[in-house]
């Protein structure tokens, strides 16, 4: 173990309380914009409602834009960590205009010695789920935090 | 546009290549998504971190990847999307989309999918599986 990262550790299997995101309009349009993909099934209302599911859907990648609460004592700065994978998994396609509950879970943390300097992953789980709980996404991140991010940690509260 | 589930077991789809990365891409991107990490806008910072310059978000290009497959929502969708970050993104650099069919199996199909920059190189690779609203007939037996 090393400096910082008994936070990481302690982390381990903890969960956030789910938090109510909705899938925004403007947001997915912005979002579109931005991957430079302003396709009609995303943005244009009546295409929305001519489709499938009588709605716009919101891009794979959209769920990346919620708040998925906080875990009690992991405080993750926002400088410095590395992104290693990224997957998602869904039930359904996103609605455009839905309500979804999120959370997430800290599945793992191990600590590998790299090539400079000995890195810490952090394995996350997100979840968003309908009110009734019918589960509609998860994704996992694998993020990579070297020695200054870890040490940076130290000196947070919690 | 030809339908998703009429292709074979190692066709590729139609490669999107993208224009090349500038800095207002990230700075569009850091807003959509709420990113604000300074690496990925602020040359300082970038370099601070011990890089050339700014890099681009790996979920913006993760993002971009997954627009080969915006034209099919109508006979599905994407289940899974996986992807690893391999390769820095600079400004100015060119990148292609990539997917190829390598298996059928059901009402799933399952594509490898890359974003390579101009000197070839995969700088996010992944795995996508689409799955279709109907199952199909299996074209082997036409």
């Amino acid at each position: 173990m090393t400096r910082g990262g008994d936070k990481l550790f302690h982390s381990i299997g903890k969960e956030s309380t789910k938090v109510k995101n909705c899938v925004e309009r403007g947001a997915v349009k912005k979002f579109a914009a931005a991957i430079n993909d302003l396709h009609p099934i995303y943005i244009d209302e009546e295409a929305g409602k001519r489709s499938r599911h009588r709605e716009n859907l919101a891009p794979p990648t959209f769920p990346i834009t919620f708040d998925y609460g906080v875990i009690d004592g992991l405080h993750l700065p926002q400088k410095g960590l590395i992104h290693g994978e990224q997957t998602f998994h869904y039930e359904r396609p996103l609605l455009v205009g839905e309500e979804l509950y999120c959370w997430m879970k800290v599945k793992n943390y191990v600590e590998k010695e790299g090539s400079q300097e000995k890195l810490g992953f952090l394995f996350v789980l997100n979840y968003g789920e309908e009110a009734s709980g019918q589960l509609i996404f998860s994704s996992k991140q694998i993020i990579i935090l070297n020695e200054a991010v870890r040490k940076e940690m130290l000196t947070w509260p919690n | 546009m030809a339908k998703l589930a009429h292709y074979s077991v190692g066709e590729q789809l139609q490669d999107i290549k993208l224009a090349p990365v500038t800095r207002l891409d990230l700075i569009q991107y850091a807003g959509a998504s709420g990113d604000f990490n300074p690496i990925h806008t602020v040359d300082q910072e970038a370099e601070k971190a011990g890089l050339p310059g700014v890099i681009a978000h790996g979920m913006w290009t993760m993002g971009n990847l997954a627009k080969l497959f915006t034209p099919y929502y109508e006979e599905g969708f994407i289940e899974d999307y996986s992807v690893r970050f391999k390769e820095m993104v600079q400004l100015h650099e060119r990148l292609t989309l990539k997917a190829q069919l390598t298996k059928k199996h059901s009402n799933k199909l399952y594509f490898d999918a890359a974003a390579v920059n101009q000197a070839q190189k995969e700088v996010i690779k992944g795995r996508i599986v689409f799955r279709l609203y109907e199952r199909q007939e299996e074209v082997s037996c036409l």
